[in-house]
């Protein structure tokens, strides 16, 4: 096992009787994809602003890139670099000019500036954009611009504070790969989101945290099998099906309105066989098949006894994979598909 | 595209070690100079408006308050008083944008000098500030200002509004750190209004008992009359000492006020 590059441990922060965190400890390993997830208000931000050196823990220890971070903060913040909720890039100033501005404030020279800035315009796909103002940029190309300034110095940890929040679908996808590159080239990242399917896109390790602290911790494979495994959901053509199929099973759940009936299933095409050659045999007629696979926002749900966001309060899966294979989703969740 | 070409190891090298206050302050400063001259709001509030104030109340009060024929002796160095305060008060606004927008927050976690991005915002000021007087002097003159201070008279005066610019500005920017883009932008009323109720445009002895009171007490009395009496190559007296125990009180509350909220208050 390699060195942890990120090691916090009882991180506490209270704001009068207000405590926000209560506990909050987590390892990192270099290269990883951290997310933290958890709705407004359960800690993530005031996490990632003490990890940052902007605000001072009440009792705590962290360690990055083995600088203790409470002790010399100022050490810390060479090692690290924050992407904030907001795209804290200058409106008044060209694409260039932001970077240019950064990049000296970097301290490197008027070469190394014009290289680097060129260089992570290119990256970045700013190139066409770079001498407009940003005032006149799409909100996901602030946030690429943000996060091509957080680069400039190719710090080995960077802190990504809800990236996608407010992004259209096509700039979230566009952002995901950009933040998996970053990984994939060494960099360490920690996220926070509120989005189920942003974490189990892409983390290597997701934490759950709620009311300021993890309730939970692993890959979302592992958090996901914390729940029931999963099913699959038979929708049957008509009435007369509908109430045959239900006496032939013993349905986990089902609903008469929408003649669904569904089976715990850890080998699914096994289950799907048996009922179809049962329906062959009692003339029952199956309209469609799916396989219902548990989400993060059902782990959320039974971790926390409440849903994530309100938007997803049903809990149910929004991904299913119906008997051909092919990938159903729900219009929530429409990176799912590339999954 | 692709984010990120070269690969690098946890412990691979970041920024460069070393520290420097003035590039760091000169890129600050650079940002500033961009706000003010990319942004037609920043324009005309930096320069039109002070050329404005100084018409309204030449030539459309002067006439009124005339007395002797030298009202516009007496009434420019109040107007340039007023036009720095409102000048330095956009410094407010400025530090409210970068404190919600999240900027600032950026900037501290920076390997860079302290509260670069404040210096940088008082450095602006000031140059911006000494800027806006030229065209208000020019069309001063061109209405009849004429004023009678030496050359070290004008150096005194020059010093004494940077004194002002400086002081005003790092209290705009307590109020920058503290209060909401909105709650920040007000703060220029009080630069433009407090100037009236002042010995600035007219004498304190005609306004109503009640406001002698405040108008003789209150700061802006004494910083006009002491850049009226360098300008006009007259000694200051007392006006002198009472100008720069306000202004050097006020610039260090402010800078002790700025430099607390910058380490303690985080975006939102």
């Amino acid at each position: 096992m390699p060195t942890p590059v990120i090691e916090v441990s009882g991180l506490t922060k209270s704001y009068g009787s207000n405590h926000v965190l209560k506990g909050v400890s987590f390892e990192v390993q270099p290269g990883q994809i951290f997310a933290m997830l958890g709705p407004n208000g359960a800690g993530k931000t005031t996490t990632i602003s003490i990890l940052t050196t902007l605000v001072r823990p009440d009792s705590g220890s962290i360690r990055i890139a083995s600088t203790d971070v409470l002790a010399d903060p100022k050490q810390a913040r060479r090692h690290i670099s924050l992407t904030g909720q907001f795209a804290s890039v200058d409106a008044f100033q060209t694409g260039r000019e932001n970077l240019a501005m950064m990049c000296r404030l970097a301290h490197l020279n008027r070469r190394e500036t014009a290289r680097r800035s060129a260089e992570l315009l290119e990256q970045f796909g700013l190139v066409d954009a770079a001498n407009r103002r940003v005032a006149q940029y799409s909100g996901g190309m602030r946030r690429r611009l943000d996060l091509a300034i957080s680069l400039i110095a190719r710090p080995p940890v960077v802190f990504l504070d809800e990236p996608t929040t407010g992004l259209d679908p096509r700039s979230r996808v566009q952002l995901w790969s950009i933040v998996r590159e970053l990984a994939g080239s060494g960099t360490t990242i920690v996220l926070t989101t509120q989005y189920l399917d942003e974490a189990d896109q892409l983390a290597d390790r997701i934490a759950v945290l709620d009311e300021g602290t993890i309730v939970a911790e692993g890959t979302a494979p592992e958090l996901k099998s914390r729940v029931a495994g999963q099913r699959v959901e038979f929708t049957l053509q008509d009435a007369r099906s509908y109430a045959l199929a239900r006496t032939l099973v013993t349905p986990t759940s089902e609903n008469p309105e929408l003649l669904t009936v569904s089976v715990d299933a850890p080998a699914p095409m096994t289950v799907i066989a048996d009922m179809l050659a049962l329906a062959a045999e009692h003339d029952i007629v199956v309209a469609d098949v799916n396989v219902v696979k548990p989400t993060l926002d059902e782990v959320f749900l039974a971790l926390t006894g409440r849903s994530a966001t309100s938007g997803n309060a049903n809990g149910r899966a929004n991904t299913t994979t119906n008997a051909n294979g092919h990938t159903n989703t729900d219009a929530r969740e429409p990176e799912q598909v590339a999954a | 595209m692709s984010a990120v070409a070269t690969s690098r190891g946890y412990a691979g090298a970041t920024t460069a070690p070393r520290s420097n206050p003035i590039a760091d302050i000169a890129a600050m400063v650079a940002r500033e100079a961009r706000r003010t001259v990319r942004s037609v709001d920043g324009l005309v509030s930096a320069f039109a408006i002070p050329v404005c104030i100084m018409l309204v109340f030449v030539v459309v009060f002067g006439g009124a308050i005339e007395t002797d024929g030298k009202y516009i002796d007496y009434v420019v160095p109040g107007i340039l008083v007023l036009c720095l305060g409102f000048g330095s008060a956009s410094t407010a606004t400025a530090v409210a944008q970068d404190m919600t927008s999240g900027t600032i927050d950026r900037f501290k976690t920076l390997p860079i000098f302290g509260a670069s991005v404040l210096y940088g915002h008082v450095i602006a000021s000031v140059l911006r500030n000494l800027a806006a007087c030229v065209p208000v002097l020019a069309v001063a003159v061109l209405l009849g200002f004429r004023p009678h201070a030496d050359a070290a008279g004008w150096v005194a005066a020059i010093a004494f509004s940077v004194l002002i610019i400086v002081a005003f500005t790092w209290l705009s920017c307590v109020a920058g750190l503290v209060l909401s883009i909105d709650a920040a932008n007000s703060i220029t009323f009080v630069f433009l209004f407090l100037p009236y109720v002042s010995s600035g445009f007219v004498a304190t002895d005609t306004m109503p008992s009640w406001l002698q009171g405040f108008a003789n007490n209150e700061p802006f009395t004494p910083i006009i009359e002491t850049l009226r009496d360098l300008l006009s190559g007259v000694a200051p007296g007392d006006a002198l000492w009472q100008a720069c125990a306000w202004l050097v009180g006020i610039l260090v509350a402010s800078v002790v006020l700025s430099m607390l909220l910058y380490r303690r208050t985080v975006a939102r």
